[in-house]
């Protein structure tokens, strides 16, 4: 069911995008020297970065925090404080996007400004990301941690390791699979986040050349111009979707080709 | 092989009842236009409009009871299409129509001028026509060169498409690939609260959104245009140069309802409206 539906899904992008795939060719979406629909040029790459930019950054910061948040929670934090912790993590991943997005265009943005203007930039970017991908990568991660079967636990405890020594010797390599899933997760809502991102980006079309420099992602792209798009330009946002399920598409491939080999035996 | 033999026929019939869906939306489009002696009109275009629009209809309505209005967004440019094709009765568009589009019918409603808007703390007073342009394709690029502080300047440009950026670039002269901007928002909330939380920003909005948020305290300020000022008054009376016409358009002389509503829309009966939705009455 779900299969036939995402089937249904591509389909559609591919039929919608297909005007533009005719009358500009799927290579002038990479070599054209601008994103300038309305003129006739229709470059992805930027913002093709930006994606992947934005994405990167915020996974590489929110996968330590959140896994080590999870290990707090179940090895170091008294069972009341660990309770407290883990609803406050449940209510900041209830929070919807826009509101990160406008806490960050009201908070983040004029605080980044202060250091390097314009303030809407990549850095606002990843920090926004990171903090709503957070309870994605805390919460499976804590799952995983709870599902380590006792008995290892035991077995470190009768060898006289110390609580680290466990956590990282033991209940890692016992709990990768799902901590692999939770990462899978996380990029897949770092990739996909729309509104927030769309808020505190500044949507400038380039290639980031620091974290300082304004930048748009794929979805920002269309969720900005899809509602004034006519003709060639919203064909050609349908193909920014393509992409953008190209990205996925890939993710998913390499997370099964890595655990294929190495997580669920 | 069993799981793709489950999959096929399911994902066939899922097409099938997407197409027999669709199938269903078509008889709805012609029946719209049927309907139009039994009181139905739709309008769809620009997203400026709608909401004057929708209020509008919602007066009409209660002085015509037996007849509905649908207004749907989608730009100035779906309102020329639909109205041209006949999916809608009347479309919405916020600009003066193009050399092309001279075979629709065009009736004012209201005006809306863009103003270009700075923070409240930027002592910069006036803007030349040459400034704004040398300053959104980033020949300028800090404040001290127009008489203000020494600090950088931050370009807030619209999103493609946008009949506001269409208003603006025509205006200045300028192709939007030409502008150098940091940053790019989509509407004209987005675009106060952008240039009202950085000091050192320049954008261009609506004058109607942009004198509300004044008023409510939000420290932005309007720049005058070739020494016009930015007000209400200005757009009305059509010597602000920045400002544009918002349209109804038919595709032949409109009649029955069309013309009732229409006719309505213009009427002096609805301006509380217009001034309520921020926008500026026609001057009679």
């Amino acid at each position: 069911m779900a299969g036939a539906i995402a089937l249904l899904i591509v389909v559609f992008l591919i039929l919608e995008a297909l005007p533009a795939l005719q009358h500009i060719g799927l290579f002038r979406f990479f070599t054209d020297s601008s994103w300038n629909p309305t003129e006739g040029l229709y470059n992805l790459t930027p913002m093709l970065w930006g994606t992947l930019l934005a994405m990167a950054g915020s996974v590489l910061i929110a996968t330590p925090l959140g896994i080590m948040s999870a290990v707090f929670c179940h090895y170091y934090a008294p069972p009341v404080v660990a309770q407290l912790y883990r609803r406050l993590i449940e209510l900041l991943a209830g929070i919807p996007s826009v509101v990160y997005g406008f806490w960050g265009l009201v908070v983040l943005v004029p605080l980044i400004t202060r250091i390097q203007a314009p303030g809407t930039s990549l850095l606002a970017g990843i920090a926004i990301l990171t903090i709503m991908i957070l309870p994605t990568i805390a919460l499976t991660a804590d799952a995983s941690l709870a599902k380590v079967s006792s008995d290892y636990l035991r077995g470190a405890a009768a060898l006289g390791l110390s609580r680290w020594a466990t956590v990282w010797g033991v209940v890692f390599p016992a709990a990768k699979s799902g901590l692999f899933t939770g990462l899978i997760l996380e990029t897949g809502r770092a990739i996909g986040e729309t509104m927030a991102i769309l808020m505190v980006c500044g949507n400038v079309v380039q290639t980031p050349k620091s974290l300082f420099e304004p930048m748009r992602t794929l979805t920002a792209n269309i969720a900005l111009e899809m509602a004034y798009a006519t003709g060639d330009h919203r064909s050609a946002l349908f193909v920014s979707g393509l992409v953008l399920m190209a990205i996925i598409v890939m993710l998913v491939a390499a997370a099964e080709v890595i655990s294929k080999g190495r997580i669920y035996d | 092989m069993k799981k793709l033999t489950k999959v096929v026929p399911l994902s066939i019939s899922f097409l099938a009842v997407c197409l027999w869906l669709q199938s269903c939306t078509k008889p709805s489009q012609t029946a719209a236009q049927s309907e139009q002696s039994q009181g139905k009109l739709v309008l769809t275009g620009s997203s400026t409009v709608a909401p004057l629009a929708a209020e509008i209809g919602k007066r009409f309505e209660s002085e015509h009871p037996g007849v509905r209005v649908d207004v749907q967004t989608g730009g100035s440019s779906r309102g020329i299409t639909d109205a041209r094709q006949g999916v809608a009765n009347v479309g919405m568009v916020s600009r003066a129509l193009k050399d092309e589009e001279k075979d629709l019918q065009a009736f004012s409603i209201a005006r809306d001028g863009v103003g270009i808007i700075v923070h409240k703390d930027n002592p910069v007073q006036l803007l030349s026509d040459k400034q704004v342009v040398d300053i959104y394709t980033g020949k300028i690029n800090n404040w001290k060169q127009v008489k203000g502080k020494d600090l950088p300047i931050t370009v807030v440009n619209k999103a493609e498409g946008r009949s506001t950026l269409e208003l603006f670039t025509n205006y200045f002269k300028l192709k939007n690939s030409d502008i150098k901007a940091q940053v790019v928002i989509g509407d004209n909330e987005q675009g106060i609260k952008t240039v009202a939380g950085n000091p050192n920003a320049i954008g261009y909005v609506s004058i109607g959104t942009a004198e509300h948020n004044a008023a409510q305290e939000v420290p932005i300020k309007l720049l005058p245009i070739a020494g016009v000022a930015a007000n209400t008054e200005n757009v009305q009376n059509s010597t602000f140069p920045l400002s544009r016409p918002l349209n109804l358009v038919t595709k032949t002389q409109p009649k029955g309802l069309e013309k009732q509503f229409i006719d309505f829309a213009r009427s002096p009966q609805v301006q509380d409206i217009v001034k309520e939705q921020n926008f500026v009455p026609l001057s009679k």
